[in-house]
């Protein structure tokens, strides 16, 4: 079964026929070629996959594309501006917050959803916040400090 | 994901008569039932999405019971001011449930739907005495939950809210599975307004349940040491790779006093 969705995807608007039973990860993969947006266990454990929807962090490989329907979208693709990058997206990379980068982009995404929430968040704050992604090189520290860099940042209107 | 057939729902009425013509399954927040179907565990031939209907959102006070919609987020009920103000033991079960994401997407009424053995969500409304509204009628908690992922409903029917009496006091207590975040043990404890107490007992036996040994011990001496006390027998509770059946009976007595502590 086919099912007609629209939704706004970084900003821009997207419309589409897909099947019923395509997740929200394989549209923004397969049919918008947003690959930025990781796929890791598939089955909502790893936190990869994760995407804002209205703002909120949610796991795209457990969620139906026709859920996100009238939604606003926003994946890791969505965050840079002319080229620069994202406060959050920056941190990371200035306080080494990755090794291998397959978490990167759900690990960001998650970070941008904690600090609507936290403008300043402590530590303690963080590695709650990031309760739902796994990262299998890093050892969190340096995650952890990122966030807090790029919140900081963001805090600064950097 | 296998080939299924989608409904979006417009109002309880419509999903209704979808679920009773086609036999299938409602979808709310889906974080249970979406990852359920990827691996095949569940595979209902059409799914109806009840996630636009407007009659199962909001919180409200209906005389002296908290009223939660049952498409409510369990993020949304964490954050909302009337949950916290007026039992916020709720507020606090549902911002620990699962992860920030899993919050963002699932719904309480999706968690007491599907009854899982080790939510939190079925520890609530068994431990406060809530009622189970559906499009059919209401449920009181007590003889809802009837087994592992088994309820009272029927086929066709659909919860629309769950209704809370405030209670003088009430605390969750969950030791977390740290892998899925499901509680290995959860115990809620609740002293009602006329001084009766109820615990329900989640994540240690097929179906949550009431621990009379504890309430008993409570309603005399609602103190920690009373919780802690009470001998829980491993009888009937659950044993995996994450704990033995023994391991969780000391849970229930350790969690018990930890609740009963908090609210002191």
């Amino acid at each position: 079964m086919s099912v007609t969705i629209a939704m706004s995807v970084n900003g821009r608007p997207v419309e589409a026929t897909v099947d019923a039973r395509t997740l929200l990860v394989e549209f923004l993969r397969n049919d918008l070629a947003l690959t930025g947006t990781h796929v890791g266990c598939d089955t909502g454990q790893c936190g990869a996959c994760t995407v804002l929807l209205d703002g909120k962090a949610v796991k795209s490989c457990t969620i139906l594309a026709a859920q996100a329907a009238g939604a606003k979208v926003t994946t890791i693709e969505g965050l840079a501006r002319d080229g620069t990058l994202h406060p959050m997206q920056a941190a990371f990379r200035d306080c080494h917050g990755l090794q291998c980068g397959f978490c990167t982009p759900g690990m960001v995404m998650s970070a941008l959803d904690l600090v609507a929430r936290h403008p300043a968040p402590d530590e303690r704050t963080v590695r709650e916040g990031l309760d739902g992604n796994l990262c299998r090189c890093t050892g969190y520290h340096n995650i952890v400090k990122a966030v807090q860099q790029g919140a900081a940042a963001m805090r600064q209107g950097g | 994901m296998y080939a299924f057939e989608l409904h979006k729902a417009a109002s309880v009425a419509d999903a209704a008569a979808r679920l009773a013509q086609t036999g299938g399954r409602p979808l709310a927040g889906g974080q249970s039932l979406v990852g359920a179907m990827k691996l095949r565990l569940a595979q209902p031939g059409t799914l109806v999405d009840l996630s636009g209907i407007a009659e199962l959102r909001g919180i409200r006070k209906e005389g002296t019971a908290l009223v939660i919609g049952a498409t409510m987020r369990h993020a949304e009920i964490a954050d909302a001011a009337d949950v916290k103000a007026t039992i916020p033991a709720l507020a606090d079960l549902a911002g620990g449930i699962g992860d920030r994401q899993v919050r963002n997407m699932g719904t309480i009424g999706g968690s007491i739907a599907n009854s899982d053995p080790a939510a939190c969500w079925p520890a609530a409304v068994l431990g406060l005495g809530a009622t189970v509204v559906t499009n059919k009628g209401r449920h009181a908690a007590d003889g809802f939950f009837k087994g592992m992922y088994e309820t009272a409903l029927g086929s066709d029917e659909i919860i629309t809210a769950i209704g809370f009496p405030v209670p003088r006091k009430a605390a969750y207590v969950k030791f977390r599975n740290p892998a899925s975040r499901f509680a290995l043990v959860g115990v809620f404890v609740a002293q009602a307004g006329d001084g009766a107490v109820r615990v329900a007992v989640t994540g240690a036996a097929p179906a949550v349940f009431r621990c009379a040994p504890l309430e008993a011990a409570l309603a005399k001496a609602f103190t920690a040491d009373a919780a802690k006390a009470v001998k829980i027998d491993a009888q009937g509770l659950g044993g995996d790779l994450h704990a033995s059946p023994e391991y969780r009976a000391h849970l229930i007595g350790v969690l018990a006093a930890r609740a009963v502590a908090s609210l002191h």
